[in-house]
Order: structure tokens, then sequence, then C-alpha cells
């Protein structure tokens, strides 16, 4: 079965991956490339840093989502304006005067209870796709060691809450994040030690602790490969004190530092294409991986963001 | 920031002769737990004393190499033999710890609760339990408290503390404060009030009729008697809460901002180290891991690369037992130079842009390989250590 193509046909998306690998670009791309393909996207970045929009150029949005190209949405998490909209569709309480304390003291109740703003957050995705305002929301989540949190507050406070109103709302949240055709985790690493073992790990966990089914796994900033193995034994030659002195005296310059930067990229894709190896057989055979080259670029921006698109985009097969 | 008079130290070395605690804090990915370590075992060996690591999640390889295997809250001494199998001498000893924020809560609790009653029923509680197994944000406020225990107790020399990865890097600072406040709170009462008597006040009614049905009685009623039993630890709670706090902005404490020269990192470690010094909190160090080698930026190999992409055949001929092959690598090869010449200046562009006042700042190289031993470890420590 091939599974990979079904990505922009879910609802909702969670890209989540250890900090530093590139998670909100893989959130943007996969965005980008949606629109492309005509759907309707919002974008939701739960650690509001303004990234994403940074991404696509745009200024930083709020929880009101704002079109930041064509057809994509982007708003930030703010699980107050979140309580807020909640008090307002669900229980018609006057927004103005009174949510003030009402406010605060759910802050409070927030720190302590476990759950509560984690309820908000998911609560408010699993909402937009049960509103279908969107097509696909892709949410840049909180970072692997944080989402399981996420996504398993749900099933948490289901547990804890016996009655009331959140318990009925926990119902329909958990259908929406159980069901492999509406909802996905896309998990982004780089093919380095930690980032692979965590991701291995939250595979795991994704697996055991929550309902929400792991659509791909993106390896990010995989380095070109340079040489085949017939290059490689050229380019030994080639470095050969000898050799390296006429190639220097015909380029007229010294070619060392050319020379021995192509041994480091070489290197550094050697000891990283092993961590790729563990990634692969540490995953179940259904889990596609996804490549996404390294990207030598001069700054990160829209023109960025598309170029991890079609990559993706290629990845998948579309 | 040095105290008036005393010189600004030159090298992370001469910064840690002062300290008691390095605080390895900055964005996540960068290499921040391998820093700690490497900076703590190279302490060992360059000043001796007995130091300690106190670590959250270190890559498997790394722990199973030190010989740490399944350590959790209580620390343990890592064997001079894997110093002297490296190669080094150990001057002092090296000991680690990793947080066990389920553990340490639980510690907390016994250390802090009145009677054996009170002790009992909060480690029972629902809410307890789900608050110091998965609660996020509890993760920071018990990493300070454990490095405050640890401390006073006063067996080690330096301690290196490895921060947790947080959604923010900075709430591991505020956790102490909030803490404090959470207790003082005024919500607290109004919370608790009720179900000591039935008595609901009218300022505090629609907030109930709310809640309840929000929450429901019997979520509420949970919450309500998991805050009742742990005001009776309030005193201790926030006396504790407070030391911690003055602990993290002590002379003998500092900062060391890890990061690398990537966009998303550095605008987070220059965001940090602004907010230290706003919180006047020692900003000792910024280590910058991962640099790219200084000759990607040279301009005349820039140049030399660009001719060899265009000159690939021309350059091969003869040079090896197959010029067509030697051609296309020729090509490969300037061709990577250029890429990489990109990243190496654009970061390098990051670093000059780098803000904030560090006493120190530290470069350290690209690794090739993994660092997953203590050799690795005390190669990274040198460059750090400076």
């Amino acid at each position: 079965m091939s599974t990979a193509p079904d990505l922009l046909d879910l609802r909702l998306v969670f890209v989540t991956g250890k900090g530093g690998v590139g998670k909100t670009t893989v959130a943007a791309g996969l965005a980008q490339l949606a629109a492309e393909h005509g759907k309707r996207v919002l974008v939701c970045e739960v650690d509001a840093k303004g990234d994403v929009t940074s991404l696509f150029e745009a200024p930083p949005t709020d929880f009101t989502p704002r079109e930041i190209a064509p057809g994509v949405w982007s708003m930030s998490m703010d699980t107050e304006a979140s309580l807020r909209e909640y008090l307002k569709l669900h229980l018609r309480i006057p927004v103005v005067g009174r949510i003030g304390p009402l406010a605060k003291a759910f802050d409070f109740v927030a720190t302590a209870a476990p759950g509560v703003r984690e309820i908000l957050t998911v609560g408010k995705l699993c909402w937009e796709v049960r509103e279908s305002h969107y097509d696909l929301v892709v949410v840049d989540a909180a970072a692997s060691g944080h989402i399981i949190g996420q996504l398993a507050a749900p099933q948490a406070i289901n547990d804890l809450v016996k009655v009331g109103l959140i318990r009925s709302q926990t119902d329909w949240m958990l259908e929406i994040l159980s069901d492999p055709l509406q909802t996905g985790l896309v998990a982004v690493c780089t093919p380095e030690e930690m980032p692979v073992s965590e991701t291995l790990e939250l595979a795991a966990r994704v697996r055991e602790e929550t309902t929400v089914r792991m659509s791909a796994v993106v390896v990010n900033r995989v380095l070109p490969e340079l040489f085949g193995q017939r290059e490689e034994e050229i380019f030994e030659q080639l470095r050969t004190p000898d050799t390296e002195r006429v190639l220097s005296e015909r380029s007229g310059g010294n070619v060392a530092p050319v020379l021995e930067a192509a041994r480091l990229a070489v290197t550094l894709r050697r000891t990283r294409s092993t961590h790729l190896q563990r990634l692969r057989a540490g995953l179940h055979d259904d889990d596609p991986v996804l490549l996404l080259p390294y990207l030598f670029a001069r700054s990160f921006g829209a023109r960025t963001t598309r170029q991890v698109a079609h990559a993706l985009g290629e990845e998948l097969g579309l | 920031m040095t105290a008036a008079g005393a010189p600004a130290p030159k090298t992370v070395g001469h910064l840690l002769a002062a300290k008691d605690i390095v605080i390895a804090c900055g964005p996540g990915g960068v290499g921040k737990t391998t820093t700690a370590a490497a900076l703590a075992a190279t302490a060992v060996i360059e000043q001796g004393g007995r130091v300690l690591v106190l670590t959250v999640d270190p890559a498997r390889r790394l722990a199973d190499a030190l010989g740490l295997k399944g350590i959790g809250n209580d620390e343990v001494r890592i064997p001079d033999d894997v110093f002297t199998e490296a190669g080094a001498h150990p001057r002092g000893e090296l000991w680690a710890a990793m947080l066990d924020t389920k553990q340490s809560w639980d510690d907390l609790i016994r250390t802090h609760a009145p009677d054996e009653e009170t002790r009992e029923q909060i480690l029972a509680n629902p809410l307890y339990q789900n608050i110091s197994g998965r609660f996020v944000q509890s993760h920071d406020y018990i990493a300070m408290e454990r490095l405050y225990e640890i401390h006073t107790e006063g067996k080690y020399d330096l301690i290196v503390v490895d921060t947790p990865p947080t959604r923010n890097a900075l709430d591991f600072l505020d956790a102490p404060q909030r803490m404090a406040d959470f207790f003082s709170s005024r919500l607290l009462r109004w919370l608790i009030v009720p179900y000591r008597s039935r008595l609901v006040n009218l300022a505090s009614r629609p907030f109930y009729q709310v809640a309840d049905r929000i929450l429901g009685t019997q979520f509420l009623a949970d919450i309500s008697e998991f805050f009742i039993l742990f005001q009776s630890m309030y005193v201790g709670f926030v006396e504790r809460a407070e030391a911690v706090t003055r602990l993290l902005s002590d002379r003998r404490t500092t900062f060391m901002v890890v990061s690398t020269l990537e966009a998303t990192p550095v605008r987070e470690a220059e965001f940090f180290s602004a907010e230290l010094t706003k919180r006047q909190l020692n900003l000792g160090a910024i280590v910058l891991n991962k640099v790219l080698p200084e000759y990607l930026r040279d301009p005349k190999a820039d140049k030399l690369a660009l001719s060899m992409a265009a000159r690939g055949d021309e350059l091969a001929q003869g040079l090896t037992e197959d010029p067509v092959v030697a051609a296309r690598v020729i090509g490969e090869v300037a061709e990577s130079f250029i890429n990489f010449g990109v990243v190496a200046r654009r970061e390098a562009e990051q670093q000059a842009e780098l803000k904030g006042a560090p006493d120190v700042l530290v470069t350290v190289p690209f690794f090739e390989a993994d660092i997953y031993d203590m050799g690795g470890l005390l190669r990274l420590g040198a460059q750090v250590w400076g």
C-alpha cells in the first residue's frame, strides 16, 4: 500500500520533531505544496515564534487566521484566545467584561490541571477541521518531547473528567484524531544521531500512547551524494600530493582547500547515511520516509519554502 | 558581565575558575547536552575537584560509553578507566546524574509534606500524578529545584547543568517564581473555599458556575483536594522557590548559551542572551557549535572553485587514469565548495550580527564524526575550554 500520497488528502497534519531539525520549514513547505495543489490550507504555529510567516515573507499573524500566500492562511495558537472562542461558541458566555477574572482563573487552573492548555490547543485545531473552514490544517506542532502530551490530552481528560461539557467535547476530538483518513503525524528529523534516536522513540510512543497515525518521517538536510565509487577512486588520485600540485599549477591557485572541502562533504555524507540506515531499519515498513535535500541557500524565505514544497512533492510522487 | 574591577575572563576555563554552577542553555538540537558533558569532563582534567554534570537526556550511545547505563536521579561516578582509556588523566572526579522528573517531585513532596497522611494523599492524587509525570512545565521547575538541592548539599566543586528542552528556552528561569506565585495566589483560595465550607461568596459564584459546567463537579473537587493538600506545604514551597531564584542570580552561577550558526537557533540564542542580561544574570559564555571551516570563506579559493567548475575537462587532462571521470570529479568538487561557501558566509554573517555581550565567545569547528565517547567529549571540551 502506498501511503505517502495520502498526506495531502488528510484534514489535519501535525508536524513535529526534535528542536532544530527544521520542523517549521517542513510545515511551511507542506502547506505551500498543498496550496499549489488547489487546497485551502491553514498553517498553525503552536509555539508562536513567527517563523512560519517569515518563511512566506509575511508579517506575523495572531489567533485570527490571515492569508499569507495564495491558498495559505496562517495563525498562531493562543490558549487564552482559544478559551474565549470556546466560551463564546459553546457556553454563550459574554466575552466582554467578565472574561478578565475568568480568564485569569482559567489560566490558573490551566497551569495546574493537566492537559487543559493542551486540550485548548488540540480542541481549536480539531474544531477547524470539523467546521471545514479549510481543506487541510497543518500544525507546526510542539517538539517531539511534548507532542505526545498534546495528542494524548483528549484521552487523558477523558479519563480524568467523568462528566461535564469538556467530557462531551473530547469525544468528537478523539474521533477526528483517531481517524487515519483525517489526521496524521509527520515526524521531521535530520540524519544525525540524536534526531534519529528521538524519531524512533517518538514513532514507538505515538503507536503506544496516542490514537494518531504516523503518516511520514521527513529527513531534512540530506547532503548530496558527491561521488559514486569510481569517482571516489579518481578523487583519491587527485588528492595525492603530486597530482594536487599539478592541478594547482594548472588552475592558477592552491586547490587544497577546494579538495579538502569535498573530502569533508563526503565524510559528513557518509556519517549521516549510517544514521539514515538506522532510521529505516528502526521504522515499520509502512512508515514512508521522505528525503529533503540540504539547501545551500543564502537566506530562508518564500523561495526556499517553494523549494521544500517541490522536493516534498517529488518524494510524494506528485 | 563582570563585576567592576575584575578583568573579564578570556576563556571558558578562566570563567569557570570562579564559578560553582554553569547552566548550559539555548535552543534545541545544537549539541547542548554533549557540550555540557564535554565541559564537565574537561573541568575534571584541567581543574580537578568533584564535578557533576546534571543532564536531561544524553544520547544513548554517549551514556553507554560513559558507563551511565540506567542512571537516574542519584549521582553516579564515572569510572576513572573511562578517562584513562581515552588517554587522559583525571585530576578529580566526574559524576553524572540524570533528571528523573517524577522521582524528583516525589522526593520534594516527601521533604515538604507536614505529615505522613498528607504525603500519601498527595502522592495518590490523580492530578498530582499527572502534573509530576506528564506536565511539561513541571520539568522546568524540578530541574532548577534539583540543582538547588544538590548545590546545597555542597558535595561538588562545579556543577554543569544541561537544561531541559522547553517550548521556550526561558521557561526554566521563570519556573521558580511562577511556582511561588502559584501558591500565594488569591485564586488558590477561591478554589479551595467552597470545599471547606458550603458557603460560596458572591464574588466567586460565577466562576464556579462556569467551572462546573466546563469541567464537571468531580474534576473540580479533585483539583480542590489537590490544592488543599498542597497548601499545607505552602510556606516550604515558596521559600524554596525563592531560594532557587536567588541561586540562579548568585555570582557563582553563570550561564553558557549554546547554539549553532543556523538562522533559527542563532536568533533564539540572541534572544536568550538579551533576556539573561535584562534579568541581570551572568551571561558567561556563548558557545557556537558546528562552525564550518574558515577556508570555505576564502575569496581566493572561491574564485578558484568557480574557474575549476568551468574548466573541468581541460584541468583533468592526463592527471589520473581516467580523464573523463576526473573532469566530472573536478566539476563536482568545485560545485560543492561553492555550495558550502554560501553556507559558511551566511553563518559568518550570523556570527557577526550576534548581539549580547558574553564574557567569552567560543566557536567550535564542525566535528566530522559523532561524539559518542570520552575521547570525543574531551576533544570537544578542549575547544570549549580554550
